[in-house]
């Protein structure tokens, strides 16, 4: 059959039409169930969460079974403490190895630093969290915030990196050598001009890391182990969020489960206000 | 941090050998540990999501590059981003309490009465197991897959696919060719998102049931080497217990590192032509 | 590979006793202390293409000099290897002999020799971050020099310098993108003269502006030669005219003819000079 046929012959075009339809049709079919269970977690979460937070949840410690009430005071402080050691690692490291990536591009070193990052940001949660166990606890001989918090800084290292240098790469050319034309040296150049001006986009970045490692619960496990009392010392086994909704979320009792909801609500609304900064950030500032 | 892990394991390394990755047994008590049932877990949960997710996020990724108005695409993408950053905890703590059930009651007795014959849709029906752990890693997958195909779609030049339409194809057939020419980055996008399966710990934890068996039906409870290490480390009553779980540790390392590079290596393939 | 040796080049010797600098009978060193600029076979391969073909020029303290020729002939190139901007290419190479003030290129690290050689670039390029004030004491403030007292005396001068100030002295602290693009441009011109430099390098500076703006720009560099050589490089003749002492006419990468502007314009030596500025091809 010739080609003038095939596309001649109307039953040939009447199958190519309804395969056409079909195949869009199958595609919408796609995007609906792909949005569905993250409309049903979000709506759900919050449903089942908002009806279990009050003050006391913030405020309070858990209370052993049976007693009602109670809340998860000590496991927010600990997530906020966590989370502020693994900053205090994982934020220099990557902000410097973007820098590098995105103003010394050409060398060898930044290649090997981008692939790196790159391994690194697909090596799954609890690898890193037996690291951290390896490194921190073992010498240590015990659980504590530190081994919990560089863990965590771990996990930031890549997104901050990686933001770090798309950012500074939109930062145009002619800024940097007005700067440089004016005499000032290329390490200045880079950290008063190119990084001020990309400090927004930065920031954002680092929010996006937080707010993963804020999720994070797998390395916890057994580096920050876990608390139901008040632990500040960073040399202790402290509590996390997360960790606090694991353990409640397969106990049997009610109760727990209603903390377990409210602990994922405020999980989720903190995951959600972030993506959203960072969406209306970015949308400013590059179109 | 390879060598770090390599010398806690040192211990197990040396007195199961290669046996470590054929054995099926697991008995702490007796310290005698296989890492089989996990690998075995681990491989077929990856394997059932990444085969659930695959096409579903290719036809999301299709519809948010070729078929939707710009104002609809934002907000879209903004919803499968979000999608890709709610903590895995959350998934599982949805999967127990939501999934669960629902697999219980609905859909495995519809799968046992429609496919009852064939060995994996038999036995006892909990909710959890491996059938509903895949499920939560397509779901947490799926947002993985459709960014990268997605972007790989966005390389592939217009003029490519006007010169179809000119022909007189159908929309359908000028994506057709626009996904052929895109298929190496599209498979980079899928051996990402298996990666990422591969190393998923707390939701599959929470749902596969967490029993060291190897069973035909899908129904039945199994354990990854993600879930294993969660579950005991941190309780690990003895040194060979705990250089054993590093030594799992290891191979998921070793394995996540071997699917993340070839995703590398594909997705740069075809990004770096179209730049 | 080779390159040919110019037959252009016994011409620019004698276009030499025609432009600004008479140099016939003194010693090579005398030349260098006479001259603001000089360059002995200038060449600048970008991926191993030469961009820029044996250019040697000298060029006189307090002068103005106008580089014209067609897009792609390498004025720009030219301009930037004097501050030593391709450094930041790393495909860029640069071969021959650059003399600032007598003084080899060579023995200046980069940041000195661009605190004597300033340059304004085609796009007014302010610092976004910062505010007015801040981007004319840039040069100083990102250097970390400066106090608060000296800081506000330079600012002043320097708008004052570049016309600037009257239009601005009411609203320093605010942003240095809410400036017009003239505005923005002199506020540039301000802040590569702040630091003091010897020599202004200008690439294309009014390109990018409306012809009000402009002429500002124009008169003032006319303004600035009595405390800076200039050196600007500009696609619209009338300006070259308007502006400069000298004219140098590059044509793909080779410098064909440079001498005093007047004549220049109006009785050329080269015939290809003489089509290019008739409007003939460019």
């Amino acid at each position: 059959m010739t080609a003038e046929k095939i596309f001649k012959n109307p039953k040939n075009l009447k199958r190519r039409k309804f395969i056409n339809s079909l195949m869009i049709f199958l595609c919408f079919v796609a995007a609906v169930l792909t949005i569905l269970p993250l409309l049903y977690i979000f709506i759900y979460t919050t449903q089942s969460g908002i009806s279990a937070l009050n003050i006391d949840f913030f405020t309070q410690l858990p209370k052993p079974v049976g007693e009602e009430g109670g809340g998860m005071a000590n496991a927010i402080v600990g997530s906020g403490i966590l989370i502020g050691l693994g900053g205090l690692i994982g934020i220099p490291i990557g902000i410097m190895s973007g820098i590098y990536i995105a103003e010394y591009s050409k060398s060898f070193l930044a290649g090997a630093i981008k692939f790196t990052t790159d391994v690194l940001s697909g090596v799954p949660s609890i690898v890193v969290g037996i690291f951290a166990y390896g490194v921190v606890v073992l010498a240590m001989q015990s659980f504590s915030a530190i081994a919990g918090g560089f863990a965590l800084g771990i996990l930031m290292i890549p997104t901050v990196t990686k933001i770090t240098e798309e950012m500074l790469r939109l930062v145009p050319h002619s800024l940097r050598e007005a700067s440089l034309a004016l005499g000032v040296s290329r390490w200045k150049t880079t950290v008063k001009v190119v990084l001020k001006t990309a400090s927004s986009g930065i920031i954002t970045g680092v929010l996006l890391a937080i707010a993963r490692a804020a999720g994070e619960t797998a390395p916890l496990l057994f580096t920050a182990f876990g608390n139901s009392f008040w632990q500040t010392s960073i040399d202790q086994p402290i509590a996390a969020l997360p960790l606090q909704i694991f353990v409640y979320a397969i106990s049997p009792y009610e109760d727990w489960h209603r903390q377990a909801w409210a602990g994922a609500f405020v999980l989720i609304f903190m995951v959600f206000i972030v993506n959203f900064l960072v969406r209306y950030v970015t949308r400013n500032k590059f179109g | 941090m390879i060598y770090e892990m390599y010398v806690d394991s040192s211990a197990s390394i040396e007195k199961f050998g290669f046996g470590f990755i054929f054995s099926s047994h697991w008995e702490p008590v007796k310290e005698e540990f296989g890492a089989l049932t996990f690998i075995y877990g681990t491989i077929v949960s990856s394997f059932m999501a990444l085969l659930m997710s695959l096409p579903i996020s290719i036809g999301v990724a299709i519809f948010l590059s070729e078929l939707v108005h710009k104002s609809v695409r934002t907000s879209l993408s903004f919803l499968v981003e979000i999608l890709a950053a709610i903590p895995s905890i959350i998934y599982g703590f949805w999967g127990i309490f939501v999934l669960a059930p629902f697999m219980r009651t609905t859909i495995q007795p519809f799968l046992q009465s429609v496919f009852g014959f064939l060995p994996f849709f038999q036995g006892t029906m909990y909710g959890t197991g491996l059938l509903t752990a895949s499920i939560i890693l397509a779901i947490m997958i799926t947002p993985i897959i459709t960014a990268i195909t997605r972007d790989v779609l966005k390389a592939i030049p217009v003029a490519q696919k006007e010169a179809a339409y000119a022909l007189g194809a159908t929309r359908w057939e000028g994506i057709k060719m626009a996904l052929l020419n895109a298929r190496s980055g599209i498979l980079g996008g899928a051996v990402l998102g298996l990666g990422r399966a591969i190393g998923e710990t707390m939701a599959v934890t929470m749902v596969i049931g967490n029993k060291a068996q190897i069973m035909a039906s899908f129904f039945e409870p199994a354990y990854t080497m993600a879930s294993v290490i969660a579950n005991e480390f941190a309780e690990a009553s003895n040194e060979m217990q705990i250089s054993a779980l590093i030594e799992v540790g290891l191979i998921l390392f070793g394995v996540t590192f071997i699917v993340n590079s070839m995703a590398r290596l594909l997705i740069y393939s075809v990004t770096r032509n179209s730049q | 590979m080779t390159i040919e040796k110019l037959n252009v080049n016994d011409d620019i010797n004698s276009a030499e006793s025609d432009a600004l600098v008479e140099s016939e009978d003194n010693s090579d060193d005398q030349v260098k202390q006479k001259n603001s600029v000089v360059t002995n076979n200038l060449f600048v391969y970008f991926n191993k293409r030469p961009a820029i073909i044996d250019i040697s020029v000298k060029i006189k303290k307090n002068s103005v000099t106008a580089v014209i020729g067609p897009s792609g002939c390498g004025k720009s190139t030219f301009l930037r290897s004097l501050n030593m901007m391709h450094e930041m290419t790393p495909s860029a190479k640069v071969f021959g002999e650059i003399y600032i003030n007598g003084e080899s290129i060579m023995n200046f690290n980069m940041v000195d020799l661009r605190k004597k050689v300033g340059m304004v670039f085609q796009k007014p390029n302010p610092f976004p971050t910062m505010s007015i004030f801040d981007n004319v004491a840039a040069g100083f403030k990102l250097d970390g020099s400066g106090n608060k007292n000296e800081l506000n005396e330079i600012v002043e001068k320097n708008l004052i310098n570049a016309g600037l100030w009257d239009e601005v002295k009411d609203r320093l602290k605010t942003p240095a993108l809410s400036l017009s693009g003239g505005q923005q441009q002199r506020l540039c011109i301000a802040r590569t003269i702040a630091v003091n430099p010897e020599i202004v390098l200008m690439d294309e500076p009014t390109s990018a502006l409306d012809p009000v703006s402009s002429s500002k720009i124009e008169e003032l560099i006319y303004r600035l030669k009595s405390e800076f050589t200039i050196i600007i490089v500009t696609h619209n003749m009338q300006q070259a005219a308007r502006v400069s002492d000298q004219t140098a006419f590059f044509y793909l990468g080779k410098l064909i003819e440079i001498s005093r502007t007047r004549k220049m314009f109006t009785n050329p030596k080269e015939k290809l000079t003489e089509e290019y500025i008739t409007g003939k091809f460019g």
